[in-house]
């Protein structure tokens, strides 16, 4: 919303009220100043000139060279093409080292030979015209010469830009904010009652109006203007408009536009020669009813929609936009204005429908006053005296089916005092309210009918709160019962695995949750895989982000993807991410957390593995088990491996299919874990308990046996770990080997051995039965031969 | 004898001097002193002395031996202490080349500044509780007093997954979940993922984050809302960081404010960081509105409460100085080693 600070003198005295001041003063009360402009700031050396003398250009016949008094002591010589010159006009002239709007600069210069010290201005460089002017502004006669043409113009105009919130419809106008204006200034506000100089005659014989459907238009008032001279409106009144970024077009129009910035109410104008039955009808539009709008597009309406009809066919879209068969033009002579009130949301809906979101219908959709209607079209008329622009009709036709009673509530200062925080006096609440039209009349407040927002003390506690000064609230800390706060054992748990990881040598990622539901094929993920069942997004922004992911892998692919093509030697990354999985019968989808993992470089297989195996460690889960799985499409089928413990599945790790990194065009090998956090939540046990230090040595044993290749070390592991000897303190792996001296097909896994007796030094009668065994052992169940 | 024995020690001081092994030393030690030594033969020889001489010859030898000893332990020193210079010389090493360090990962950026919002809350007895992205409409709107058609809806551009499901646009229904679930006093934060249909550019991203807070007692005031977001925002920014609150507009909280906090990098004269103006806005709240409470079955005649919504990114950015919010999403390594 714009507001040209000057007219706000129409309704009080702004003297010595800085633009900074307003801004900030405003700002603090409520109302939010984005920035004042003055277009003065975008003029420099730009003054009115009077020609003296055009001659002919001796090298160019479209071209005049002229004389041209600018108040200096010698006229200036300026060369121009434009046709409307003549020797005494009056012009804005550009001198040399001059700047128009839009940062255009103007220095002297040559045209075909001849030199010119500037430019005459049209009203489309000054700025003051959107479109192209065909020739030099002339300003009247006795515009004083050499003057500043930002003077002149009255460009000198602070314009201040306000961001108005949904609640405050009543802002949406020039009279509201100077409401507001006065009340965070502390100066008296007036506005005027319109007097409205009316024929003897009675509008209800020009023109009918029926409401159809009294819960789309609660109140609509007509008036009727006759012998009506189209013509443009004066330039006070353009130029407000234009400040406030609306385009003049004759006077009829213009005057409804400047009653919906003046008032907030938006209104329109009929040719009552082309209202059929001159009647007017308010209806829900038929389905598939077609009407061009003014701006000349057809429009297909439907039954959501309230149009405006008369007794053959729809001449309006309610609250949006006037019909093209009945404009108001050149030729009109009678004229029916509207200021109504229709309903916010099938406004809103319709002008969504329709795409055609206006100034009105933004209006009209935040839900307008009533009350507001008859003010408005009385000065629109007002306004039609004053301009001379035609007749007024006597009598105003006003259908208010559901007459609006101004609210009354509770005045409850003590209750306001406890729920700010504050102590403000009861007369000082009441003169702050006062000074918004709230009138307080005993233990009620009676709220003015332009404040639907205000409906219970809390509302009317931020008017006090505001117009006082937010920045009067005073700061205190809660009092009242004890809380303990902090985090949930879960939450912790994700804080230790994040901080684990990290420490792992892992980056934290956060990527999008939804993706691309081709995504799912990229990692393999077989079509019949419930996977493939999303939770679909409606309005996506694209097909890219449409659905709800169901796995990780592809996240973590893409990252991996970005970095990999950014020419990255390496990246090691985890996201703690959310799947989303449909639930049949239930409206929301379970949320699920997953640990992902994915590193390309300088990594293999035990890497990822120690990380997740550490990972384990550390909350508390020991007895996992890592089991080559051939079958996952997503992973390399010899490197991969599920992991369980306690029964459960934990997940999976390996070396990510090569078709998958193809997929997301990595020419590199990929490693990933996938960890279901859910299930780690069940398992986990962040429990410690000391042990004591043991007292006595440990003894160690290296065993080094060979196998068949394909033996697993975990089953050699199995083995030594099944020993229920008591004193194997520790075993640890230290030696894999494969060649000609094992022999073809052989390997030779070394493990070396802890021993430890919690009551004795061990000797080798108690250590060697316990080696023996698990040589035997090994021998029995895995052909394992001692090297 | 007398004789003997001073150049058994002026031999033995000159031997010793010139000794550069501890071997040379031992041998020298044997040759002087050891039972086939020199002072050993002349020891030896005493016997042949008169009882007057003897004493004195005696006593002469052990000043001689003694002087030896000493002689040898410190020649000893000399020699060990030169040995272990010349050690400590040889296994110089180059510092100035680089360490061996250990792989390092971390945290994502906006986590790091989240745990340390979520310290600063929990120090005032806050808990933190989360909630599901994907919503009922209910929760994320019609309780918090966003019907249908309210125009608010316009300015926040939801994702539907149909009529009554949303992506949650802001996380505050994990704050009515909790109302309907918990009896006042609640003190909670609820950080996390929300989205809105925006195109990703410099300042937009469909997905970004919140941390919403939500406090419900009987009397809490306004000025204790006040109170609360100062402490923090002193926490967050330093002891000298002063409030500014405007008014503002929310459906779910009347009266509600925008807050400002006095820029940390130019203290409020104006900089690059704040535009010039000293302030940046770091977060919206107000009181919640009674009807909210009503929705979640708080009697807004007994209690009154107060929210506040703080955009994660936002405080990241001005705590690193990121001025792309892509950044965040893309994860490049490079970007993530920053922190």
């Amino acid at each position: 919303m714009k507001l040209p600070l000057s007219w706000l003198k129409d309704y009080m005295n702004i003297d010595g009220i800085e633009p900074s001041e307003y801004m900030h003063k405003m700002t603090m009360s409520g109302s939010i100043v984005e920035g004042i402009e003055n277009a003065a700031s975008e003029f420099k050396n730009v003054v009115v000139g009077k020609i003296l003398k055009i001659e002919k250009h001796p090298d160019a016949d479209k071209l005049v060279v002229c004389q041209v008094d600018v108040g200096e002591d010698a006229p200036i010589q300026i060369v121009t093409g434009a046709k409307n010159v003549f020797e005494g006009a009056v012009v804005p002239v550009a001198k040399h080292k001059s700047t128009l709007p839009g940062g255009v600069k103007i220095t002297k210069g040559k045209l075909r030979g001849v030199e010119s010290f500037g430019m005459m201005c049209s009203t489309d460089e000054l700025g003051i015209s959107e479109e192209r002017a065909t020739g030099i502004l002339i300003l009247p006669d006795d515009t004083p010469v050499g003057e500043d043409i930002v003077k002149v113009l009255g460009l000198d105009e602070n314009i201040a830009e306000f961001e108005i919130t949904s609640n405050r419809p009543d802002c949406m106008s020039i009279i509201g904010l100077a409401r507001e204006t006065a009340a965070t200034f502390n100066r008296p506000f007036k506005v005027h009652t319109p007097v409205v100089k009316e024929n003897s005659e009675n509008a209800a014989d020009y023109a009918s109006v029926e409401i159809k459907n009294t819960d789309l238009c609660s109140r609509y008032v007509g008036r009727v203007v006759k012998n009506v001279k189209i013509a443009p409106s004066p330039e006070w009144m353009q130029r407000r408009l234009k400040a406030c970024g609306i385009r003049a077009i004759n006077n009829v129009v213009d005057i409804t536009n400047y009653i919906m910035l003046e008032y907030g109410q938006p209104m329109h104008a009929y040719d009552l020669d082309h209202v059929e039955g001159r009647k007017i009808i308010v209806r829900n539009a038929e389905d598939n009813e077609k009407l061009e709008t003014l701006d000349d597009q057809p429009r297909t309406l439907n039954s959501s929609m309230i149009v405006i009809a008369d007794e053959k066919r729809a001449i309006g879209v309610a609250g949006v936009m006037g019909g093209a068969n009945s404009e108001v033009c050149d030729a009109t002579t009678t004229v029916l204005f509207e200021s109504a009130t229709f309903n916010a949301a099938a406004v809103r809906k319709g002008a969504k429908a329709l795409g055609m979101r206006t100034d009105a219908s933004a209006l009209f959709e935040k839900g307008l006053d009533t009350e507001n209607c008859l003010n408005a079209i009385n000065r629109a008329c007002e306004l039609m005296n004053e301009l001379g622009a035609g007749e007024v009709v006597g009598g105003v036709i006003d259908e208010y089916p559901n007459k609006k009673r101004a609210k009354v509530l509770p005045f409850e200062p003590e209750k306001m005092n406890k729920f700010l925080g504050m102590e403000i006096s009861e007369a000082d609440m009441i003169e702050m309210l006062a000074r918004l039209e709230f009138q307080v009349d005993g233990g009620h407040i009676h709220i003015p009918t332009f404040r639907a927002d205000i409906e219970g003390m809390a509302d009317i506690a931020e008017e006090v709160a505001r117009i006082y000064g937010y920045e009067k609230i005073p700061t205190t800390l809660m009092r009242g019962e004890m809380v303990a706060g902090g985090k949930t054992p879960l939450q912790k748990l994700e804080d230790t695995v994040r901080t684990e990881l990290s420490e792992s040598g892992l980056y934290e990622i956060i990527t999008y949750s939804f993706i691309d539901p081709k995504e799912n094929a990229m990692v393999r993920i077989p079509a019949d895989d419930s996977r493939n069942n999303f939770v679909r997004i409606t309005n996506p922004l694209g097909e890219e982000n449409s659905v709800m992911r169901t796995d990780m892998t592809s996240s973590v692919m893409k990252i991996l993807r970005t970095n990999y093509t950014r020419r990255n030697p390496q990246a090691a990354v985890f996201e703690i991410g959310t799947v989303f999985t449909p639930v049949e019968g239930e409206p929301l989808p379970d949320e699920t957390k997953t640990i992902a993992v994915g590193m390309y470089g300088e990594y293999d297989f035990y890497d990822v593995k120690g990380i997740v195996e550490n990972l384990l460690d550390t909350v508390g889960i020991h007895d996992y088990e890592f089991t080559a799985c051939r079958d996952n499409p997503t992973f390399h089928g010899g490197r991969c491996a599920s992991v369980s413990a306690k029964g459960k599945n934990l997940g999976i790790i390996g070396q990510i299919h090569p078709a998958v990194c193809t997929n997301f065009k990595i020419d590199a090998e990929v490693f990933a874990a996938f960890i279901d956090f859910e299930v780690i939540a069940e398992l986990f046990d962040m429990s410690k308990h000391y042990k004591p230090l043991p007292k006595f040595p440990a003894v160690t044993r290296d065993i080094a046996v060979t196998v068949n290749k394909d033996v697993e070390v975990g089953e050699i592991v199995k083995i030594i770990k099944a020993q229920k000897s008591g004193i194997i303190e520790d075993y640890k792996l230290f030696d894999i080997y494969e060649g000609i001296q094992v022999g073809h097909g052989k390997k030779s896994v070394a493990f070396s051995i802890t021993f430890r007796g919690s009551d004795k030094t061990l000797a080798d009668d108690d250590v060697n039965p316990v080696t023996d065994k698990i040589l035997k052992e090994l021998e029995e169940k895995l052909g394992a031969q001692l090297r | 004898m007398k004789e003997k024995l001073a150049k058994i020690k002026s031999m033995a001081e000159e031997a010793l001097g010139s000794a550069k092994t501890l071997d040379t030393l031992e041998e020298l030690r044997v040759k002087f002193l050891g039972k086939k030594g020199e002072l050993t033969a002349v020891m030896k020889g005493m016997g042949a002395l008169s009882p007057e001489e003897r004493p004195k010859i005696g006593q002469l030898a052990n000043e001689v031996r003694d002087f030896i000893g000493t002689a040898l332990d410190e020649q000893k020193e000399k020699l060990l202490a030169a040995a272990e210079e010349q050690r400590i010389k040889d296994e110089t090493i180059d510092v100035t080349i680089p360490g061996n360090r250990p792989k390092k990962g971390g945290k994502h950026p906006l986590t790091s500044v989240l745990d340390d919002l979520k310290d600063i809350f929990i120090g005032m007895g806050f808990s933190i509780v989360d909630g599901p992205e994907v919503e009922l409409d209910y929760y994320n709107f019609e309780a918090l007093n966003i019907p249908k058609d309210h125009p608010a809806r316009d300015t926040q551009d939801t994702f539907y997954i149909n009529d009554n499901v949303v992506l949650r646009t802001q996380t505050s229904p994990v704050q009515v979940r909790t109302m309907e679930k918990q009896k006042p006093p609640i003190r909670i934060i609820s950080p996390g993922r929300v989205y809105r249909s925006d195109a990703v550019d410099a300042t937009h991203s469909p997905v970004f984050h919140q941390v919403e807070g939500l406090v419900i007692d009987k009397g809490i005031t306004m000025a204790d809302l006040k109170g609360t977001l100062e402490l923090f925002a002193k926490k967050l920014y330093g002891e000298n960081t002063r409030l500014r609150f405007r008014p503002h507009h929310f459906p779910f909280t009347e009266p509600s404010a925008e807050v400002d906090i006095s820029c940390f990098n130019c203290g409020g004269e104006g900089c690059r960081i704040c535009k010039g103006e000293g302030w940046i806005e770091i977060l919206g709240c107000g009181m919640v509105h009674p009807k909210v409470l009503k929705n979640c079955g708080i009697d807004p005649d007994v209690y009154s409460g107060f929210a506040f919504g703080i955009g994660l990114e936002r405080v990241t950015q001005f705590r690193y100085d990121v001025t792309d919010m892509r950044l965040y999403y893309e994860n490049d390594v490079r970007f993530l080693s920053q922190f």
